[in-house]
């Protein structure tokens, strides 16, 4: 089994990552914006609710409970799914859903697909795997379209095309749809979507969704979204296929209310979504004749087995750490070198594939604790954190020059006497790049901190040796 | 009251005089303060850049110094926060006899300087004088792992003199988060910036906060700018007098 998660496995660390990201303004000022945007709002309607800490603590505690017993509620799952009408596919890893996917448009001979909020394909990179089976995927998804159309990889988990603005869009579209003339109204820009979409819609037979929930007791997909498309992709075309992460079960219907108070709330900072889609298996006559379900692992049974971590599975992908983030805010999702990005990615993203292609991840936090208070699902994301830093340095893999930094202020703290010395030490070598009261700038590792910032030098006493001046002097 | 003060690692080399003014405040009050001196550090950088091992270690100093302590003080809400969200747990994964039990009846007596006041000693006014324009800082720590809430903007209104202005997006990271300063530096100053506006914006003369951790990273922006803001640690404020 080998574990992808989009292109993760050829990025930069984050550091030089977001090193280029931030030099671009453009960016910046989008993701400021759009950020803010939506953590106004999702603070105004979450304010509204008397009993919000209830339902996060309801929620985290329903997501515990089923990763407990996933295995019950997965076959739970593929029976009332099968009873229904429904088709049940496992996949192990991203290449063995590939090829359930595809062998199953192969099968209609289908030369077109419409998709619709699946973030778990962009995880397994379907699209690339469509396409080298000859199958042309079409994004439906406003913004998917948008990062589709500009052959970019998506930057925030529920606004994918977040780092793009109006104008942007407009000559993107200008471009690739073939047309004339444009607008830059909002009203422009989504009448030319509709347009390209509509036509799509019509004539495509098979639609791939992903899957909000999957509710265990009755077997049915619930999908939620702002724009119509994804009711579109599922209910028009022939065939239906559902991709799903296996963490992505609820054990019961009802359970539903919890989740759909939570998500929309979380994420655009609605009281509800336009439009909810559930669906249970094939209704004759009506919507897809056939609809398969394909449950992902990816490596989830592997994070599932980490008693801390586990959490990181939780996540209903609301994307509020994201907006809450401070680092998240300034670099965007690109930074972190994959399609999950802020701190859930900085969480997920080294759980799912080998930490040696993301260790950086980790540290791409300040430890804040801004995601953890907004996640609705109480996921302890900074715990998660300390979690996989420790995990990397104690499998050797930290930097040595970090290393030999925190062994040695280890031992300058293991004493009174040590400490004086190291205090004397650090006065000492502080000598050659101090300037006035200031050191302005630093070799090494610290280089970094003095490229914008001055630090203190350090004061002739310390607060230990003034203390014993102190005593001495009262003892006299 | 006895109270012993853990002035933290980086204040006694960095910061000075934030231990005295602690030390000149609660003496005001009447109460003795105690400095043992075989302390050092709570561990809380080694403990969040993954080194819990030596994380482990200086937390079991910490705890034989003053598990005898009447109250701690302790001037750095992050170090605070360290303790109260972490220190249970390393007692336990630890395999050290009694460790657990003695982190268990110690963190009840630990107070981060603003709660001592405020909570532990139920005063508000101590006399301070300091007729100037201060914005608050608040930290990350302060904020959402003590929910220290308006405890530090309490004691800053009842100073003589002193005019407290708010900040534009005040509950922002300043993006120091420590080694993740050094580690991505850049990222950093990045939060730093967009947090300096919002302070510099206030027209304030001096930028305060609980943590001295903060006000370097704020501080050092500061005086690089070459801005006539100043930063100086709540407890130095308060042990003005006129
Ligand atoms: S971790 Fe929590 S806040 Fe972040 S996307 Fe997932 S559910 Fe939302």
């Amino acid at each position: 089994m080998s574990v992808r998660v989009g292109l993760a496995g050829t990025a930069p660390g984050f550091p030089e990552a977001a090193k280029t990201l931030l030099s671009n303004t453009q960016l910046r000022h989008n993701l400021r914006h759009a950020t803010n945007v939506i953590r106004k709002k999702r603070e105004r309607v979450v304010a509204e609710m008397p009993d919000w800490q209830d339902l996060r603590n309801t929620a985290h505690e329903i997501k515990n409970h089923v990763l407990r017993h996933l295995d019950t509620y997965l076959e739970q799952f593929e029976m009332a799914c099968v009873r229904a009408g429904g088709h049940v596919h496992w996949a192990r890893d991203a290449d063995e859903a590939n090829r359930i996917i595809v062998g199953l448009i192969q099968e209609r001979g289908h030369k077109e697909v419409i998709k619709v909020k699946t973030m778990t394909s962009d995880e397994i990179q379907l699209n690339t795997a469509l396409q080298s089976a000859g199958i042309t995927p079409y994004e439906t998804d406003l913004a998917d379209l948008i990062v589709q159309l500009g052959g970019d990889q998506p930057s925030h988990i529920v606004v994918p095309a977040l780092h793009r603005n109006r104008m942007e869009i407009r000559k993107l579209f200008l471009e690739k749809m073939g047309l004339e003339s444009l607008g830059d109204r909002p009203e422009d820009l989504t009448e030319a979507a509709r347009q390209y979409l509509r036509e799509r819609f019509l004539r495509v037979k098979t639609g791939i969704s992903g899957a909000n929930f999957a509710i265990a007791e009755t077997g049915s997909i619930c999908v939620v979204e702002s724009e119509g498309n994804a009711r579109m992709c599922t209910t028009l075309p022939e065939m239906l296929i559902t991709l799903v992460g296996i963490e992505k079960i609820i054990p019961k219907f009802r359970d539903l209310e919890v989740f759909l108070q939570l998500l929309p709330r979380s994420a655009t900072g609605e009281r509800m979504n336009p439009y909810n889609s559930i669906w249970t298996g094939v209704t004759p006559g009506s919507g897809p004749q056939a609809f398969h379900v394909v449950l992902l692992d990816n490596g989830r049974t592997k994070i599932l087995t980490d008693r801390e971590s586990r959490a990181t599975l939780d996540c209903i992908r609301c994307g509020a750490c994201l907006n809450a983030c401070p680092v998240y805010r300034q670099t965007g999702g690109h930074a972190y070198g994959s399609i999950y990005s802020g701190p859930i990615g900085a969480i997920l993203t080294p759980q799912l594939q080998s930490m040696e292609h993301s260790q950086t991840l980790p540290y791409a936090s300040s430890l804040c604790g801004a995601c953890y208070e907004v996640c609705p699902v109480k996921i302890d994301i900074p715990e998660i954190l300390l979690r996989l830093r420790n995990r990397i340095v104690s499998n050797g893999d930290a930097p040595l020059s970090e290393r030999i930094a925190m062994k040695s202020a280890a031992v300058a703290l293991s004493g009174p006497r040590l400490l004086r010395i190291a205090h004397a030490a650090a006065r000492l070598g502080q000598i050659p790049f101090k300037k006035g009261g200031a050191i302005r700038s630093l070799p090494g590792m610290l280089a970094g901190w003095t490229e914008v910032r001055d630090l203190s030098a350090i004061p002739k006493q310390s607060f230990r040796d003034w203390w014993k001046e102190r005593e001495r002097a009262k003892a006299k | 009251m006895r109270i012993s003060l853990f002035v933290t690692c980086y204040n006694d080399l960095l910061f000075p005089e934030t231990g005295k003014a602690v030390v000149a405040i609660l003496e005001r009050l009447g109460h003795e303060v105690d400095f043992p001196i075989a302390q050092t550090c709570c561990g809380q950088m080694h403990y969040n850049t993954g080194y819990q091992s030596d994380a482990l270690t200086l937390m079991r100093r910490f705890v034989s110094v003053f598990r005898e302590a009447e109250v701690v003080c302790v001037p750095s809400s992050s170090c605070v926060a360290m303790m109260r969200d972490h220190y249970l747990k390393l007692a336990a994964q630890a395999s050290t006899p009694g460790l657990e039990a003695d982190v268990k009846t110690l963190l009840p007596r630990i107070y981060e300087f603003s709660e001592l006041l405020t909570d532990k000693l139920g005063v508000e006014d101590i006399g301070a004088f300091f007729p100037h324009e201060v914005v608050l800082h608040v930290s990350c720590h302060a904020l959402r792992s003590l929910r220290l809430g308006d405890k530090p903007a309490r004691l800053l209104r009842k100073v003589r003199g002193l005019t407290l202005v708010e900040p534009a997006d005040g509950e922002d990271c300043c993006g120091f988060g420590g080694t993740f300063s050094v580690k991505n530096a850049d990222v950093s100053a990045a939060i730093l910036a967009a947090k300096i506006q919002g302070l510099l914006a206030t027209g304030a003369e001096v930028c305060t906060a609980v943590d001295n951790s903060c006000l370097m990273h704020i501080g050092g922006a500061l005086q690089r700018q070459r801005t006539a803001m100043r930063t100086l640690h709540l407890a130095e404020i308060l042990a003005t007098s006129q």
